[in-house]
């Protein structure tokens, strides 16, 4: 795996196919979490954590213990989701006895963070580009660390955006009915059409 | 509350995407043309009567602390099975869903019928109310599905609806789905204010 490759994978997943804007992963907290920057910049953090540790326990175990045993179909999602599961709860866990300052900024968010279809998203997404007609990719581990951690970087990005959108639209004199979510996604609708203009800029494989 | 109201419910009164706002992710992405629609809305619906029914039937079994991966094992069951029969008799619908077949299993809504409906009342209420809850979100994939590949490819179900319609192919790309989803949302909250003010 050359630098050229991991650089079309990181802009690739920050820019062209962006979780939210392109992929439509992770709407629920993008419009629950997003009336607030510091709600918004802890979940993007939270996520992008959890994201690159779920990469590099979910692709292990894909490549180790499922696929050589040939039951890849059948305990995918099953396997996956408890990883997800135990991870979180283990991150949560070293996170209040190590870094409590850490802990307070975001651990909050971090049980929500296993019903997130984003980090789940993500694992399933790594099996998909690094597995070619069920043969493993060179570099796979690597590659679907720093998709996993990119994924997260521009879900974080799509928070931010549109934790700053709404705090001044707090103030707006919006009709009545289309205050709240329903503003939110003609909103994101807005900033979607402007992600389209990244698509071909480079050429996924 | 009889099996009737609570199948009643889930469609109309307490509609998981558009009155709850759960389920976002699944509406928005297999809403492009009609027939990932009925696939997405099918699979949905088994899952949450398939679940639905097993946690009322484990419910007084599993201990409150470790109910939700308990929750999830069951719901990663269904979701296999789902896909497993996709893969092996609709392997085009399998490929449209792609992504967002295992995802099924993080849909927020098959979790809060399991926390919030099954995990209280016995099994043929919560056979009742996952029917309700996955014809509810159907419709409100359908609903959208019929939109945007109206306007977005001008077919329904594939075929060609109005000759010389000329297609808006925004309609099918993320945007689209971002603003369709906007003002249908914004049209059931100025309903629901509507019948505040009438009364």
């Amino acid at each position: 795996m050359d630098f050229g490759q991991i650089f079309a994978i990181i802009i690739g997943m920050i820019f062209v196919n962006n979780f939210v804007f392109a992929r439509f992963l992770g709407l629920c907290p993008y419009m629950g979490l997003t009336k607030e920057m510091s709600s918004a910049i802890g979940m993007g953090m939270a996520v992008v954590f959890v994201m690159t540790l779920a990469s590099m326990a979910t692709w292990p175990v894909y490549r180790y213990f499922l696929d050589p045993f040939g039951l890849e179909r059948i305990l995918r999602t099953a396997s996956f989701i408890l990883v997800i599961a135990a991870l979180v709860q283990f991150i949560e866990m070293v996170l209040q006895k190590v870094n409590p300052a850490l802990y307070k900024a975001m651990g909050i968010y971090l049980p929500i963070i296993t019903t997130n279809c984003t980090i789940l998203g993500v694992a399933v997404l790594n099996i998909d580009t690094f597995y070619k007609d069920g043969k493993p990719l060179s570099g796979g581990f690597l590659g679907s660390t720093i998709q996993g951690f990119s994924a997260g970087i521009g879900f974080t990005l799509a928070m931010v955006l549109m934790a700053s959108v709404r705090e001044r639209m707090e103030m707006a004199n919006i009709p009545k009915p289309l205050r709240g979510i329903p503003i939110a996604f003609i909103t994101a609708g807005l900033m979607s059409m402007a992600f389209l203009g990244f698509s071909g800029l480079i050429k996924m494989t | 509350m009889s099996n009737w109201q609570t199948f009643k419910t889930g469609i109309f009164k307490n509609n998981p995407v558009f009155i709850v706002n759960l389920g976002l992710c699944p509406t928005l992405a297999t809403s492009t043309s009609l027939r990932d629609a009925i696939g997405m809305g099918m699979a949905a619906t088994f899952v949450l009567v398939g679940s639905n029914v097993i946690v009322s039937a484990i419910r007084r079994a599993v201990p409150h602390k470790v109910r939700i991966p308990c929750y999830i094992v069951v719901i990663a069951t269904f979701v296999t099975i789902v896909e497993l029969f996709l893969g092996a008799y609709q392997p085009d619908l399998y490929n449209a869903l792609g992504i967002f077949l295992p995802l099924i299993v993080v849909n927020c809504i098959v979790l809060y019928r399991a926390e919030v409906f099954a995990s209280k009342n016995g099994m043929a209420s919560s056979l009742f109310d996952g029917f309700g809850m996955g014809l509810g979100f159907t419709c409100a994939v359908l609903l959208l599905a019929f939109i945007r590949e109206g306007l977005g490819k001008g077919t329904l179900m594939g075929y060609p609806v109005i000759p010389g319609f000329s297609p808006t192919g925004i309609m099918v790309l993320p945007p689209g789905g971002f603003m369709t989803m906007g003002l249908l949302l914004g049209f059931f909250s100025w309903r629901k204010l509507r019948t505040k003010e009438h009364k």
